[in-house]
């Protein structure tokens, strides 16, 4: 299978959680995965990306242009930021609510949100505060979104793929927050996947 | 065998550990960090591994184990090679008995660095080999080979990944390894003494060896072409990958590795020259590929003509990318470009420079700074670390950033120059151990006038939160003696020293407007532990009483504090009730949540 996953947000949203956890879910499968992280001074706050590669094709850790099949988005802007990157009738998932930058509080989200529902054919957009609210945090969001992209079919891997990789990788303390997190955004998907 | 799913650094660490590494010493330094902190993980108990108090240190720990033939492992970023090029500089000359890897990790972009410097270009400087792997799984490989290729030739080597390398995952294989075993020391002064006489029979003894060794490196199988045809892309390290991707459905074109650009493999480069017409150097940073192909092609009088970066077919700065390849390949093979699809009616996006994170009391301590000297003729000058961020609005605190350790000494310069104006230098106390303790004994000798801040936050943040000198543990003890600031500042002789919590705010004002009307050197040391270590589960809000001025929106630039249509809030998820927004709300609106108080 040859297959790219992009995962965006801003520093400290948690995207490199989910990128391993979807990694190790294609590998516990029998798939050569390649992954890449943003690393340094963006982690406090700027625009992160995470590269998932997997198949026998992939030979550079980034994703071309045009070839990500689909984007995991935690932050509205950051996903039409990254639509470079997704290819013709590619998926995208994404966040509604904004991380105001400190500096421009003028900005909202709601302008990415219109662009990508105008440019992403069947872009699933969630709202991860309401989505979380009921978990106390926001920070289950990156447990929810491979919740909603797996319930949609968007993510090439089953509920039980990805649930194992979460029990093994997730703090016990929070893994019943997690797994119940995961299981609204899989109800949350598989609404869209109706439609 | 164990399949490991690690990165860059991960596989490096393993590659060494399975080369039989003994002694691994290193200095924090993103992209680099990951590769000592992987040994610590996966190493048997006889391997020692250490973080050295700067690369300099690292490299002269390294050097003496290597000097009783057991085999080391430096680590650092590029910068930090400009640290440790004193003792590696002269190492090349007396050379090594165990096999010494000296990993330089650099930075295209640059991503998180100062410089963008090409450390191939420090190797072949220094006169020592340099390896450039382009993935995981190669670094793995080849790591062991630059082992064998150090002890081979008795020389330190360099290893070079990039940022994409060091950060890419990929799976690697590894069942453990021990070290190998070793000699020890063979005292013998005519060898280990750098006197100018062994420099001189030395450096002859390098120069007839390293053609040698591009020798070796032109029949090695880590040099290679693929393809055939008029027409050769020459790569190395991660822009290779890049290249490999775009062309891999071509047969028509000659790719050619490069994998170790010093000694340059002459021989190999001369044989696929000598059948292309032109070639393409597809690399990041310096055009060093470039500019030897040219010097075989004039020394060869080939009539092949040469591109890259001096051509304008190339970068002059940042990193390459699979897009990069397509743009400057597919230009070089004549191809038209694949469409772009058009997002010029995308909506403006927000510019998302770092900030410090919610809660981090060097926010507070900034604040503090210029709370005190508002109205007041100051400089200040900024170091290395979480704290450079200190430069951007609404706080404004960083004038100067140089190099790690400088904005000590720096704040000495402006005093002598700039009349009537408070010099403050900010430093945190990892790096004020790394290079920053030699500048305030500068200070005290050459009776200078500043304000010494040390950002005491127990850890070195930046990089992924290492121990160091200052922190009471090191990589193999829980437990190690502290090395204690105040007593370090007080036995160089610092007059004024005095700590404060710089989350409360009143007592940190004081301080500096204490500190400020002194003469002399003065230190300031503002505790608090990085909030990314010992987490809080306090939380603020903002409650009726709210009148919207926005005070706390610009004046500290806190990232959990937000400004809507529904008022100021506070991000619940961020905030950890640090309280420095609550201190400088006019009308006492931000209170605990919980009624817990926080000072
Ligand atoms: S208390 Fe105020 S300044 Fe501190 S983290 Fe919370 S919102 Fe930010
Ligand atoms: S990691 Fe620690 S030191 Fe760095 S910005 Fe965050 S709180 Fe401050």
């Amino acid at each position: 299978m040859d297959k790219s996953i992009l995962l965006c947000g801003v520093g400290g949203q948690g995207t490199v959680l989910a990128s391993k956890l979807i990694a190790a879910a294609f590998m516990q499968a029998g798939e050569v995965v390649h992954s890449a992280e943003t690393i340094g001074m963006a982690q406090r706050g700027g625009s992160v990306t995470s590269h998932v590669r997997i198949g026998e094709n992939a030979f550079s850790p980034l994703i071309p242009s045009k070839t990500a099949d689909l984007i995991l988005a935690f932050e509205p802007a950051e996903a039409v930021r990254n639509l470079p990157l997704l290819k013709e009738n590619g998926a995208v998932i994404a966040n509604s609510v904004p991380v105001k930058p400190v500096n421009d509080m003028s900005y909202n989200g709601a302008e990415a949100v219109d662009y990508l529902k105008r440019r992403v054919k069947n872009a699933i957009i969630v709202d991860a505060e309401e989505l979380c609210r009921e978990f106390g945090s926001s920070k289950f969001f990156n447990i929810a979104i491979l919740g909603v992209a797996c319930g949609a079919k968007k993510l090439g891997l089953s509920r039980e793929q990805i649930l194992g990789e979460i029990e093994k990788r997730v703090p016990k303390k929070y893994l019943e927050q997690n797994i119940a997190a995961f299981q609204k955004g899989e109800q949350i998907g598989e609404s869209y996947a109706a439609e | 065998m164990n399949k490991e799913y690690l990165m860059g650094n991960g596989a490096i660490a393993l590659g060494a550990l399975k080369a039989g590494v003994k002694v691994c010493a290193g200095y924090p330094g993103t992209p680099s960090s990951e590769i000592i902190e992987n040994i610590v993980k996966y190493k048997s108990p006889e391997v020692y591994a250490e973080w050295s108090v700067n690369e300099k240190a690292a490299l002269e720990v390294a050097a003496a184990a290597a000097y009783s033939g057991a085999r080391t492992l430096v680590t650092m970023k590029q910068v930090g090679l400009n640290v440790a090029s004193d003792p590696l500089m002269s190492l090349a000359y007396v050379g090594v008995k165990g096999g010494m890897v000296v990993v330089v990790a650099d930075d295209p972009g640059p991503i998180s660095s100062q410089t963008e410097q090409d450390t191939r270009v420090f190797a072949e400087y220094a006169r020592i080999p340099v390896f450039d792997p382009s993935s995981p799984e190669e670094a793995f490989e080849m790591i062991q080979q630059a082992f064998d290729c150090s002890e081979k030739y008795h020389t330190p080597v360099i290893f070079r990944p990039t940022t994409r390398v060091c950060h890419a995952y990929a799976s690697v294989e590894f069942d453990g390894a021990e070290p190998r075993p070793y000699e020890g020391f063979v005292k013998d002064s005519k060898k280990w003494v750098i006197f100018p006489r062994l420099s001189f029979m030395n450096h002859e003894m390098i120069e007839k060896r390293n053609p040698e060794i591009a020798e070796d490196f032109s029949d090695s199988a880590l040099n290679f072409a693929r393809g055939s045809g008029k027409k050769a892309v020459f790569a190395s390290g991660v822009s290779y990958a890049y290249a490999k991707e775009f062309l891999k459905n071509r047969e028509d074109v000659v790719l050619a590795k490069i994998s170790t650009p010093h000694p340059f493999p002459e021989k190999f480069a001369l044989s696929v020259l000598e059948n292309v017409e032109e070639a393409l150097c597809f690399e990041e940073l310096s055009p060093y590929i470039e500019q030897n192909l040219l010097k075989i092609a004039g020394k060869h009088h080939l009539p092949v003509k040469i591109f890259g970066k001096t051509t304008g077919n190339g970068k002059l700065s940042g990193e390459n990318s699979a897009d990069i390849a397509e743009e400057i390949i597919g230009e070089f093979l004549g191809e038209k470009r694949a469409e772009k699809r058009d997002f010029s009616d995308m909506p403006k996006l927000p510019v998302r420079p770092p900030v410090l994170c919610a809660g981090c009391p060097h926010r507070a301590s900034f604040y503090a700074v210029k709370t005190a000297m508002s109205g007041k003729k100051a400089i200040f000058c900024g170091d290395i670390g979480c704290y450079t961020l200190g430069n951007a609005m609404p706080l404004d605190m960083t004038d100067t950033c140089l190099c790690m350790g400088a904005g000590i000494t720096m704040a000495q310069g402006f005093a002598r120059v700039e009349k009537d104006t408070t010099c403050f230098a900010f430093v945190g106390d990892s790096t004020f151990f790394a290079s920053g303790m030699t500048g305030v004994v500068n200070a005290v000798y050459n009776r200078a006038n500043m304000i010494l801040c040390v950002l005491d936050n127990s850890t070195t943040a930046m990089t992924g939160h290492q121990p160091h000198p200052g922190t009471g543990k090191n990589l193999m003890d829980d437990i190690t003696s502290r090395v204690d600031l105040t007593k370090v500042l007080e036995g160089i002789g610092v007059a004024k020293i005095v700590t404060v919590n710089p989350l409360n705010l009143d007592e940190a004002v004081k301080a500096v407007k204490e500190c400020a009307a002194l003469d002399g050197v003065k230190a300031i040391i503002f505790k608090s532990p990085c909030i990314a270590v010992e987490k809080s589960a306090k939380k603020m809000r903002v409650d009726e009483s709210c009148v919207m001025c926005e005070t706390c929106i610009n004046e500290i630039g806190c990232p959990a504090l937000s400004a809507g249509n529904a008022g100021i809030s506070i991000d619940a998820t961020l905030c950890t009730g640090c309280g420095l927004c609550a201190q400088i709300c006019p009308v006492n609106a931000i209170k605990p949540v919980g009624g817990d108080t926080n000072g």
